[in-house]
């Protein structure tokens, strides 16, 4: 069966997407951001825009206003938002926050119309460590006196958190510090008492947020599954979070690596093009073969979730292994290739080069996915 | 995919056929040395690879696609694919390998007269002429448009005289294609000439090369004298240096295909790893499975790719760089994870596996050299894909 090439609708997708992010979001968008001290670091406005070209809701189903399509669709998206570095919610929001909601009683897919109608944000909140560690839970979930639960505890590094309206929430109701059982996972609206949320400023300027949770009551019909067993959940939200997250970084790889060669022809030294130079001219070449490979395994990746195959997490690893090593080697390269130019703020270069540090640790390194790759056993 | 009815009675036929006519010892790896090469001096590792090679020439299966008139099978593109699928699935070896096939019979099929295909490509197709192929000297290795043997026209016969290297099983081939040089004066791409020469007329001498690895597959052969009758040229004189590189793109695919299809290690690596503790060597490990897995997957999307009528401008190049280079990567991690066991040269106190691990690292090291080095193809992949100035 195929699974590279893309249907006419899925390319069509593609090349809408295309033309928004250059259009609407350029990276001259971000650096606005930036610059302007902008608090949620995304455009509500543009968000809505994008809602209206029915992404926000691409995985949420017809009944709830969506259009019921797969990760593969959203992966589309995510590559072509991120040749620009677009700031959006689409990871957070419409791979991460539809797919939670979904696994909600009524009350919480209540929210999804509003979600792909780009009017309503989400965050998950689940870490706590310094890097990823995705069922370290102190935070805690306890029974309340009155029906509901209670929530005290604090979650670090919440993508995309100070834009967000709803929070999906990890918390422990059994079990140690690090057990995969004993979790559970809550929809949380942002301005329920207790909730205090602190803005980040980080080295790539996208938004990132360290909540705190001081005994904060959650009704029971906001529980995401079943208690006790939200790793299940979680761990579904991350692997399609994980393989989102790579078609970004391909997509930023890909126009890191191609502003490159624009400046190879461009700049003349020695009376020539640099890119006449072989020292150089190879290293592009490696490059371009390093892109082909992780547009392949990345392509597998958002595909075999999508066909619910057994190898998916395999590959889930190997892609974001793979994405991390592509995007910190092309924006890498791209800096030391541009020579003096490449160290200022005024070229675009180097927020690539930040962008690719933080995508590789978040949702797991590519030291972090190659062990895990390897302890999945890896096919051979 | 549109799967017509003719087509699934042609699975059910072909199906039956194989395993009618397929021995049961033709359905295992190949082991090393067992390959069936063909030619006037065929020899056969078994009675069944000498009736697998037979009953598959008979039905015209050692080139399915080929028109019948030259020794095919005349298969549909879905056709083929189908019998591909079925002899994968029921693990059928090749019953021909030959270069004649993969390099030579493509270029023929574009650039040859009708007399000339005629008289070549059924011999190729029933495995009758084994083919080598004569490009690389002992002076023109990267730079192989500098070639220097001449061919000179004197009435109706060329007249070859210089020394080719590197020309794989030149001692065991019938005929060789050849690239020879009709021009000394002009630019030296425009000088070049595709000849076909029988190795059997007199002036041409053959030498087997040692390797570091202890075989000897490649050779090298002079010309003194030559007499080439001059209807053996393929194309216009003058015209080689483009044939000479359509068919190198094709030699490229099949070494990183020929990679692929490889007989399979007795002991995957994690398997062999598992008696090794070093933190170091697992991450090398790790880091070369995780290569092989994006390289294959990338082998078949770029398969998708041709199908519906689109491929990378530099294809060939990147796999022949990629999978050369990673093959080298596994061979060595083979070697270091067998310890003492993989630094033996000769039995006894080794089993042939042991010695087939280091055999192979060793052969590993001519991948990259041969077909192009790997610096080549870097160079090859800088000036198509992303345009890069010369």
């Amino acid at each position: 069966m195929r699974r590279f090439e893309l249907t006419p609708e899925q390319d069509q997708l593609q090349r809408a997407a295309r033309g928004f992010a250059e259009k609407r979001l350029p990276v001259a968008h971000l650096r606005g951001l930036r610059d302007s001290h902008d608090p949620l670091r995304l455009s509500r406005a543009l968000w809505r825009e994008m809602a209206h070209l029915g992404w926000a809701g691409i995985a949420v189903d017809e009944a709830h206003g969506g259009a019921g399509l797969g990760l593969l669709e959203l992966g589309l998206v995510m590559e072509e938002l991120g040749r620009t570095l677009a700031p959006t919610p689409l990871l957070a929001t419409s791979v991460i926050g539809a797919t939670a909601l979904a696994a909600g009683g009524e009350a919480v897919r209540a929210h999804l119309p509003a979600l792909a109608a780009g009017e309503r944000l989400v965050a998950l909140a689940f870490e706590e460590e310094r890097r990823f560690a995705p069922y370290t839970c102190r935070t805690t979930a306890h029974h309340a006196s009155g029906g509901g639960w209670v929530i005290d505890g604090e979650k670090v590094f919440v993508l995309d958190g100070p834009a967000a309206d709803l929070l999906v929430v990890v918390a422990r109701v059994s079990g140690e510090p690090t057990d995969r059982n004993g979790l559970v996972v809550f929809a949380i609206d942002r301005a329920t008492v207790g909730v205090d949320l602190q803005p980040l400023s980080m080295v790539d300027s996208r938004g990132v947020a360290r909540i705190r949770f001081s005994s904060v009551a959650v009704p029971s019909a906001d529980v995401l599954g079943e208690p006790g067993k939200g790793a299940d959940l979680l761990d579904r939200l991350l692997s399609r979070a994980t393989a989102a997250l790579c078609a970004e970084m391909l997509g930023a790889s890909d126009a890191v690596f191609h502003a490159t060669i624009e400046y190879l022809k461009q700049r003349h030294q020695f009376g020539v093009a640099i890119g006449s130079f072989q020292a150089l001219k190879h290293r592009a070449a490696h490059m371009f073969c390093e892109l082909e490979l992780t547009r392949s395994v990345v392509r597998a990746a958002l595909v075999a979730i999508d066909r619910a195959s057994p190898d998916a997490e395999t590959l889930v690893s190997a892609a974001k292994a793979r994405a991390s090593d592509t995007f910190l080697l092309t924006s890498s390269e791209a800096v030391q290739m541009h020579g003096g130019i490449g160290v200022t703020d005024d070229l675009d270069i180097g927020l690539f080069y930040k962008r690719a540090r933080v995508c590789d640790l978040t949702l797991g390194s590519s030291a972090y996915h190659r062990d895990r790759f390897a302890r999945l056993g890896t096919g051979s | 995919m549109s799967r017509s009815a003719s087509d699934e009675e042609f699975r059910a036929e072909v199906r039956a056929w194989l395993q009618a006519n397929c021995p049961a010892s033709m359905r295992t790896p190949f082991l090393p040395g067992d390959e069936v090469w063909g030619g006037r001096r065929r020899t056969f590792p078994s009675d069944d690879a000498r009736i697998w090679f037979e009953r598959a020439v008979e039905r015209g299966f050692t080139v399915p696609s080929w028109p019948k008139e030259y020794g095919g099978a005349g298969l549909s593109r879905e056709q083929a694919r189908i019998l591909d699928h079925e002899m994968r699935a029921m693990g059928c070896r090749s019953p021909l390998i030959s270069f004649g096939i993969w390099m030579l019979a493509p270029v023929l099929m574009e650039y040859a007269t009708d007399e000339q295909k005629a008289e070549h490509l059924p011999a190729i197709a029933r495995g009758e002429i084994r083919w080598c192929q004569g490009y690389s000297e002992p002076g023109s290795g990267s730079d192989l448009a500098s070639l220097a043997t001449r061919a000179v026209l004197h009435g109706d016969h060329y007249v070859v005289d210089g020394a080719k290297v590197w020309t794989s099983h030149a001692d065991q081939s019938d005929w060789m294609f050849c690239l020879v040089r009709t021009d000394a004066e002009g630019p030296k791409h425009d000088g070049i000439s595709f000849l076909l020469i029988d190795m059997t007329t007199p002036g041409i001498t053959t030498r087997p090369i040692p390797l570091i690895s202890g075989s000897s597959p490649f050779c090298e052969t002079r010309f003194d004298g030559v007499r080439v009758p001059a209807r053996n040229l393929v194309g216009r004189e003058g015209g080689g240096w483009q044939i000479a590189k359509k068919l190198l793109e094709h030699e490229r695919s099949i070494i990183s295909v020929m990679r692929d299809r490889a007989p399979e290690e007795a002991e995957s690596l994690p398997a062999m790893l598992k008696r090794c503790g070093d933190a170091s060597l697992r991450d090398r490990v790790i880091q070369a499975e995780l290569d092989f897995l994006c390289n294959r997957l990338t082998l078949e999307r770029t398969a998708e790719a041709a199908k519906a009528g689109r491929g990378p401008g530099a294809a060939s190049s990147m796999f022949k760089l990629y999978g050369t280079e990673l093959n080298k990567r596994r061979k060595e991690l083979r070697v270091e994870l067998a310890g003492y066991q993989g630094l033996g040269w000769e039995a006894p106190g080794f089993e042939p596996g042991e010695l087939q691990i280091t055999r192979e690292w060793l052969r590993s090291r001519a991948n990259s050299i041969e077909g192009g080095t790997s610096e080549i193809q870097l160079h090859i992949i800088a000036k198509r894909v992303p345009g890069l100035p010369d």
